[in-house]
């Protein structure tokens, strides 16, 4: 890709910004489109009035691909930062008051200031809920049955030690050392999201959860042995539908007529330890998994962190930690882990420091086709939004909400209308357009599970589905809908002046794209309002139709 | 797994390999076996499944038995003969009782479960859950291996589902999301009948033109990240997705095409129209068409539902194998109708459930037709009461690896695991997955 200097970059930019934001003006500039249209594109995706310092998370990327001979791609603008901030640390689209906001905001730190507010946000802990949900397998039946109560309970404790920021060696600990009722003592359910109540079957999840590594993979001598630390966990059931205690029992006479219980067992990176009588094993485990020299935990961990807001883990598939697929840059990996186990397993430290950092703030723009540039940090990897994400986008610049239901009755569940699908707690409570977009059905507790590739099914109903065009026109044509009267009596003046359907074609561009419309492309609407078929409300369901089905709606970018 | 011996000569077996794929001497065995050979049918090309969501009364359809009492049959006590002599059905499918000679009745399915989505999983993979990933439904199986990699080139997707997503279970498992179904959405009941993505009224073509122009024209990332290889796939799929829209998609589901007289023998329901679209899909050559038939969780009212559906059904499907039939369309193609289990024998008569039925998978009934399966035959039974298996039971393994078997699908071919296992299309005995043998009784 041919790239201009830099200062012909800088004063284009300036020059463009300026522009598209006088650009709405009646007539739209002509000598702006006769600027070469790469620059111009460049400049509405990368920024040259803020360049992100280089941290010390960036150190050994810049190292890397000085190594490898690649340029890192600029700065991203803010219009592209804010989206993209908002998009992976609350897994919403930021309103167009917030994009104005921010846009118009002269603090050099408001990038900075803007993460922290984000960390702090209740949709923070919406957002990392369900991903945590997603690896700790949260739904009601199927293939392992946890029933809607449980699952209730369960999202809610989830929910709340990411809201409290509960230390991370605390979360894990608490996880595998509970014993209670599921509904009362909620953690308890992690071993109860498993297929089945076999050693094996645990040590597998706890491996690949907490540890990052598939046990299939293994020796199987490995497994076993780290099985025997879930020996005699038992489930009872109570008088309550669907309640069960799980516990350990240390005085099962059972197992003491089978041989006793183990009197030693190794952990899974060979240590032999000696097991005493009357102590829970479990906590023997976690003794030993939530160490800070522990590198199967802290490197799991950050590396994870990594990958969710990246798009690809230091070490990859984030959940395929093994010997023979070692990390892209080890030093990163050893810098992360250091940082987590200094801030005492802080995890919106790690986001902090992640979301800071030059490489995070980077434009999405290659500057090279190679691909060790993407595997190694150089520019921002595109992704599609995730079903949740994207469906949650849709409603929101439609004013419109959506039907979620499951298919276990009991007990009934209320789902306000207004409900973010984020929010949901169970995979169970679904509806046929996150299914179509690839949500995780919470099966496995793999990273690959949630699947964002895009298929040509998805595009007929993102193009032309009912579903998608009666939330738009239930936006811009209120007497055949109940919702968003708002929009709808700016339409209906807009219709009369040409001033306020600008102002219209403005916040479409603010609420989808996070951004102003260039002059270019107000030229471009104009000329579809005036010269196409569709009019007036007609053609403003089509900019938005448009909008939605471009990248730059639909993927982080 | 018995299998009946085998005695065709080696030209014989030459001529009906129609399959016969090089460096793969099963796959001629499976296809050419003696069954096969016997049957002047040919192979199966398609299947339309009826899926019975919810899970259908075996009682009160195709296992009745005024014997047990009302308790057991309530107001169902009169089971009608068939065409066939021997096969009673439920008084409420008196059209069907005219076609039993195309259909079988299998009265043995079992797998032991009574929650929705582990039964369904059972009956659309055939698998136990277990395994760390989600298998393919059957329809994702055979559009793996007779769809776009077998060189399948129709317009529609070689795995469609009328008129609902039935979810995860009519999915594509770990094959991944390019043998998803296409899902209709819309009403074939309703004119027109707008599949989802497919057909909107009132947006004509220039609209269409010009809004894809649009889009175009403002899609700024693309032309800022000309080279994407990640973009490149995206504009794949919009490209595919405008050859429907713009494309004769929108006629193959155009039911006005067809007669009135036909349209009210399938039954101006949903249901009904669905039959009548899935044949349309059939002669389309797509390979696997789902219908998801809503309303069988017969927890409450059982009967006073089933009054009302049964007819429903009976007409609609009557008139499917009719036309299928007619068209010389049965021999290639297979009916199969199940839903994930059968529902309790004994009534539960007392409030809140006013005459209802829980679920029931320790035995329930399925049906087939056409494809090479023969018609007219029973398969196993169950006890007086319809609780349990009484004689050869059939699992939804037996039956998905029969399908296959019509449609020539080597049993062994391997499926893409994506953490490296070894696993085949129908599965074997080392899975641990229960088993009674291939129906080779109607094959």
């Amino acid at each position: 890709m041919s790239r201009p200097s830099v200062i012909h970059c800088v004063l284009l930019s300036t020059l463009l910004l300026s522009l598209s934001h006088l650009g709405f003006a009646d007539e739209p500039s002509v000598t702006i489109q006769k600027v070469s249209g790469n620059r111009m594109l460049i400049a509405l995706f990368e920024s040259n009035s803020h360049v992100s310092r280089a941290c010390r998370v960036d150190e050994p990327i810049l190292a890397k691909l000085e190594s490898l001979d690649i340029r890192a791609a600029a700065t991203c603008s803010d219009s592209v930062f804010v989206r993209r901030v908002y998009l992976d640390v609350i897994g919403t689209l930021p309103t167009a008051e917030e994009v104005k906001g921010f846009l118009e905001d002269r603090n050099i730190n408001k990038r900075r200031l803007l993460i922290d507010r984000l960390l702090e946000r209740d949709k923070f802990a919406d957002y990392w809920a369900m991903k945590w949900c997603d690896l700790l397998r949260v739904r009601s039946e199927f293939p392992i049955n946890l029933w809607p109560n449980a699952v209730q309970a369960y999202h809610r404790w989830i929910r709340d030690s990411i809201r409290q920021n509960k230390p991370y060696d605390q979360f894990v600990r608490e996880l595998l050392t509970a014993n209670g009722s599921n509904f009362r003592n909620p953690e308890v359910n992690f071993y109860r999201a498993v297929r089945d109540n076999k050693p094996e079957t645990i040590a597998a999840a706890v491996a690949l959860t907490f540890m990052g590594t598939r046990a299939d993979a293994w020796p199987s001598k490995r497994l076993s042995e780290m099985a025997v630390f879930f020996e005699g966990i038992q489930r009872k059931s109570t008088a309550e539908w669907k309640e069960e205690i799980v516990f350990v029992n240390l005085l099962d006479a059972s197992i003491e007529s089978a041989g006793g219980r183990p009197t030693s067992a190794s952990f899974p990176d060979g240590t032999r330890v000696d097991l005493l009588p009357m102590v829970d094993h479990r906590q023997v485990f976690a003794d030993w998994l939530v160490r800070a020299e522990n590198p199967w935990f802290t490197g799991s961990i950050v590396n994870r962190v990594w990958y969710w807001l990246l798009g690809i883990g230091i070490i990859h598939e984030p959940d395929d930690i093994r010997r023979s697929n070692p990390p892209s840059n080890r030093e990163l990996l050893s810098l992360l882990q250091c940082e987590l186990v200094k801030s005492e397993y802080d995890i919106k430290h790690l986001f902090r420091l992640i979301l800071n950092s030059a490489t995070y703030q980077r434009s999405c723009i290659p500057t090279t086709d190679r691909p060790e540039a993407e595997r190694n940090f150089a520019h921002y990897p595109i992704r599609r939004l995730d079903a949740e994400v994207l469906i949650d986008a849709i409603c929101r610049i439609t004013g419109t909400s959506e039907t979620y239901k499951s298919l276990i009755p009991e007990p009934w569940t209320f789902i306000p209308g207004d409900q973010p699908s984020i929010a949901l707690p169970d995979a169970s409570i679904t509806s046929p357009f996150l299914e179509l977009f690839g949500r995780p059905a919470r099966d496995t507790g793999f990273e690959l599970e949630r699947n964002n590739a895009p298929t040509a099914e998805q595009m007929l109903h993102l193009l032309n589905s009912s579903h998608l065009l009666d939330k738009l026109e239930s936006r811009w044509n209120p007497q055949t809908s109940a919702t968003s009267p708002r929009f709808g009596r700016r339409v209906r003046r807009s219709v009369a002046a040409p001033q306020s359907a600008q102002a219209d074609v403005t916040d479409v561009y603010l609420s989808l794209l996070s951004r102003y419309p260039t002059s270019h492309e107000l030229e471009v609407i104009r000329k579809y309002t005036s010269e196409a078929e569709a009019q007036g409300n007609e053609a403003m369901v089509d900019l938005m139709l448009s909008l939605i089905n471009t990248p730059e709606f639909l993927y982080r970018h | 797994m018995k299998h009946e011996p085998t005695s065709i000569s080696r030209r014989g077996f030459l001529r009906s390999g129609l399959c016969s794929v090089p460096g793969l001497p099963l796959a001629n065995h499976f296809c050419s076996s003696a069954s096969a050979a016997r049957s002047k049918t040919g192979t199966a090309k398609s299947v339309i499944q009826i899926w019975m969501w919810g899970g259908a009364s075996h009682l009160d359809t195709f296992d009745p038995k005024p014997e047990a009492g009302s308790d057991y049959c309530g107001p169902f006590s009169k089971p009608i003969e068939t065409n066939v002599p021997g096969i009673r059905i439920c008084e409420l499918l008196p059209e069907l009782a005219k076609q039993a000679d195309k259909y079988s009745i299998i009265r043995s399915m079992t797998h032991g479960i009574n929650a929705h989505e582990t039964g369904t999983y059972l009956v659309q993979t055939g698998r136990m859950p277990g395994d760390s990933v989600s298998y393919p439904s059957v329809g994702s199986v055979v559009s793996y291996f007779k769809g776009y990699r077998a060189g399948y080139q129709g317009m529609i997707p070689p795995y469609t589902v009328l008129t609902k997503r039935l979810g995860r279970f009519s999915e594509a498992g770990f094959l991944g999301q390019r043998y998803k179904p296409l899902v209709t959405g819309g009403d074939p009941a309703q004119d027109p009948f707008a599949v989802e993505g497919v057909v909107v009224e009132g947006i004509s073509e220039r609209r269409q033109k010009e809004r894809r122009e649009l889009m175009h024209n403002l899609d700024m990332l693309s032309k800022a990240m000309p080279r994407s290889p990640k973009l490149a796939a995206l504009k794949k799929c919009e490209n595919e997705a405008y050859s429907l829209i713009l494309g004769d998609g929108a006629a193959v589901f155009d039911l006005a095409q067809e007669s009135d007289e036909l349209r009210e023998s399938y039954g101006r329901n949903t249901f009904g129209q669905s039959c009548l679209a899935a044949r349309r899909l059939v002669e389309q050559g797509v390979r696997f068409i789902t219908i998801n038939y809503e309303g069988w969780d017969t927890h409450k009212n059982n009967f006073t539902t089933l009054r009302q559906k049964l007819p429903e059904m009976d007409q609609a499907m009557a008139t499917l194998l009719k036309d299928l039939s007619e068209r010389g369309l049965l021999d290639s193609t297979i009916v199969w109708w199940s839903g994930e289990f059968g529902r309790t024998p004994k009534i539960q008569w007392e409030p809140p459930y006013n005459g209802g039925r829980g679920h029931w998978g320790s035995a329930f009934s399925a049906l087939v037709a056409g494809g090479g399966f023969k018609g007219g035959q029973l398969v196993g039974s169950s006890d007086a009461r319809g609780e349990t298996v009484k004689d050869r039971p059939v699992y939804p393994c037996d039956l998905i690896g029969s399908i296959y078997q019509r449609l020539c699908i080597n049993p062994l071919e391997k499926l893409p695991h994506p953490l490296g296992k070894t696993v085949h299309a129908t599965p074997t005995a080392e899975e641990g997955v229960p088993m009674g043998g291939l129906l080779t009784e109607i094959i």
